[in-house]
């Protein structure tokens, strides 16, 4: 160091200054007002022109919300009411039609002395998806969660109870072959039968036994055909089939892409791209008419399966798309972490890679579902009545000839809550996860 | 940084345990390493015997990274052979995940795991590879926490960590799964000044206890007061290997004592 920089630097700090309270401006509601809406001029007048526009289009809006009439037979009574109330010429809304016809609206044709099937249906289904949503709620509550499908499985379609069970026996077939073949016949091998003796007995022995036994011991429900689902119940069934079997089919799809693996990684993109490339209303055609062609004659494979079939497959690709994204957004220091702890493939993809991908690609995984929900409304092109499909068929009838902006109205705001509902989950599971603190 | 004179840490280092033994923990033979067309390693030839402790220098670009990181496969070499603990490294998986979970890494960005605890992280390789129960390798992990000196920390993230503590607790963390061989791979190169000496200090423990130790790293302090055996690795070669008091007050190739005048020449 020069002496003259030694010098003129010969400054020394005696004490170390204290915090302090920031100085005194004005707080609270007037220092709000100021920042956010009157902070110059031109802020100011916008603010007065936009409070202007709200109050324009609320106070057209509300009026006819709010006076809407509760209690009519059809829109011609609902009118009449209306010019008695408001004089002529004033319009409201006519929410009578709703009470009309809310069991369409939500049940479609399914038989009215079985709805509590479909309510307990729903709460089955709420029961078993509430311990995956919310980890504080007990772990026992896990228990449900792999047998509800069957559960709402019978109660919504009825039959008697052993094809669900046929069915869940597979299951159960294929767990007990990998748990206690795999210490004897290798992991791969172990895997290997505990997909494919399953298959076999799906394809060949679960439905004669269920038939068997369906003759022996009727124990069920009445049955009820897919024709019969409409309403929002449909576009739920739809909807959540979907969504629940399009997430592990788009991590698979996702870790497909990535593989090295030649056919692995080629069948992935190919799958993808396809799926991606054609319009969902396109694949529901060819789910409703061409399946037929390609089908065996006699097959009776029941048209809302293939519609959840292609949903599903199609949401998947787009949840394999997120999900590669936040794949890729990893840092090649989280594979070699892991690789250099001697986990194995599955594990270091369960244990590290997945957890933190899945969760950088919430925000895109969950606007996909909400995109699959919203899209379930298309199955009316290929006659399945959904909601909108019913709004159509109500305003066809004599009595609701004519309207419009109510079930509209109604349709939307029910997906909306469904939809909003999810938007907020996936923000709680956001700020949830959050350990990484920068 | 890396100067030679001062010493890393102001204790007198216990040289009781340090011993090499006759014992080969890993031999390379003939080993060469292309990335594409680029010849990135050639023709090493390296025998690490059990208790050394092996300082690998040389200009960046010359391989050394490269070379530690193909002794746990994490880089996959075209010819030669590698044997970590009598075991051939070869393409089989299982044969690649038993050496890397007997060879211990810590790398230069940690590479901690941050959706996990600090005692999650140390937990999980104990439960899932060695199969280890969880109240055995909780214990495991406090005592390796402990002897890196942050056991309080053991519930946090490790991204309310400082450098070095992560550092710290990267090593703890490969030493759960009680290696016989541990690599460092510039470990102090992303801290700042004032956390490289806490990770070294770890270090020198670790040396002291009679590890194995392969550390690629520019802090020749460390390499003078530890190093049984420093390696010049140039251009994917290496170049040359001594004592540490020799290769430093005596370097023989012109390469070596370029690197050697650039990195301590001020």
């Amino acid at each position: 160091m020069s002496e003259t920089h030694a010098h003129s630097a010969a400054y020394v700090r005696r004490e170390m200054l204290p915090q302090e309270a920031p100085p005194a401006l004005e707080t609270g509601a007037v220092k709000w007002l100021r920042e956010n809406l009157f902070s110059s001029w031109l802020n100011g007048i916008l603010t007065v022109v936009s409070l202007a526009f709200i109050w324009l289009v609320l106070s057209s809006i509300l009026p006819w919300v709010v006076q809407g009439i509760w209690n009519a037979e059809s829109l011609s009574e609902c009118r009449e009411i209306r010019d008695q109330l408001y004089g002529e010429g004033h319009e409201v809304a006519c929410w009578a039609v709703l009470g009309d016809r809310w069991r369409q609206l939500l049940f479609g044709f399914y038989p009215p002395e079985h709805y509590w099937r479909v309510v307990l249906a729903l709460v089955v289904f709420l029961a078993a998806i509430a311990p995956v949503l919310f980890e504080s709620l007990p772990r026992k509550m896990l228990i449900l969660t792999p047998l509800a499908p069957f559960i709402i499985f019978f109660l919504l379609w009825g039959g008697t109870i052993w094809g669900p069970l046929a069915v869940l026996l597979g299951f159960v077939i294929g767990w007990a072959i990998f748990t206690y073949g795999s210490p004897v016949v290798g992991n791969l091998g172990g895997t290997v039968l505990a997909i494919l003796v399953p298959i076999l007995y799906w394809l060949f022995i679960a439905g004669p036994i269920a038939s068997g036994l369906g003759a022996i011991l009727p124990i069920g429900l009445e049955f009820v055909a897919s024709d019969e689902f409409g309403g929002f119940m449909l576009s739920f069934v739809i909807g959540i089939a979907g969504i629940v079997l399009s997430l592990p089919i788009g991590i698979f799809l996702a870790l497909g892409r990535q593989s090295d693996l030649f056919i692995i990684n080629k069948f992935s993109v190919i799958f993808i791209e396809v799926i991606r490339g054609v319009p969902l209303i396109v694949w529901l055609f060819t789910a409703s008419l061409l399946l037929n062609y390609f089908l065996p004659p006699g097959t009776n494979f029941d048209l809302m399966l293939r519609v959840i079939i292609m949903v599903t497959l199609f949401s998947s690709a787009y949840i394999a798309e997120v999900i590669r994204g936040g794949l890729a957004a990893l840092p090649r220091g989280q594979y070699e972490g892991a690789d250099s702890l001697g986990l194995d493939y599955w594990q270091s993809m369960r244990l590290i890679i997945l957890p933190q991908a899945l969760k950088i690609s919430i925000p895109g995984i969950v606007s996909t579902f909400i995109g699959l929900f919203k899209d379930t409304t298309l199955v009316v092109f290929i006659g399945l009545l959904d909601p909108i499909g019913f709004s159509n068929a109500i305003r066809a009838s004599t009595e609701w000839n004519g309207i419009y902006w109510e079930l509209f109205i109604f349709i939307g705001l029910c997906f909306f809550v469904c939809c909003f509902g999810m938007s907020r989950y996936s923000q709680y599971l956001e700020r949830k996860l959050r350990t990484d603190h920068r | 940084m890396s100067d030679l004179h001062t010493d890393t840490v102001d204790r007198e280092i216990d040289r009781s345990q340090m011993k090499v033994s006759d014992e080969i923990a890993i031999e390379i033979v003939g080993m060469n390493k292309w990335y594409g067309t680029f010849h990135v390693l050639r023709d090493i030839n390296l025998t690490v015997n059990r208790g050394e402790r092996i300082v690998i220098c040389g200009p960046s670009g010359s391989g050394k990274s490269t070379l530690i990181r193909c002794i746990n496969a994490l880089e996959e070499h075209q010819k030669g052979s590698i044997t970590v603990d009598g075991t051939l490294l070869s393409n089989d998986l299982k044969n690649i995940d038993k050496i890397r979970s007997e060879v211990g890494m810590c790398f230069q960005h940690f590479n901690l795991f941050p959706h996990l605890t600090i005692l999650e992280n140390c937990t999980l390789a104990p439960i899932w590879v060695r199969k280890t129960p969880k109240r055995e390798a909780e214990e495991t992990a406090m005592y390796f926490l402990e002897k890196v000196k942050i056991p309080d920390q053991a519930n946090k993230y490790p991204g309310q960590l400082s450098g070095g503590q992560q550092q710290r607790v990267a090593i703890a963390r490969s030493l759960c799964m009680r290696p016989r061989i541990m690599l460092f791979d510039e470990p102090t190169s992303a801290l700042d000044p004032e956390m490289i000496k806490e990770v070294l200090d770890t270090m020198i423990q670790l040396a002291e206890e009679g590890m194995t130790m392969l550390c690629v790293t520019h802090e020749m302090g460390f390499a003078r007061q530890v190093a049984n055996r420093v390696i010049f690795m140039a251009d994917g070669q290496i170049v040359e290997q001594n004592e540490p008091e020799e290769f430093f007050t005596n370097p023989q190739s012109d390469r070596t004592k370029q690197f050697l005048s650039q990195i301590l020449g001020h």
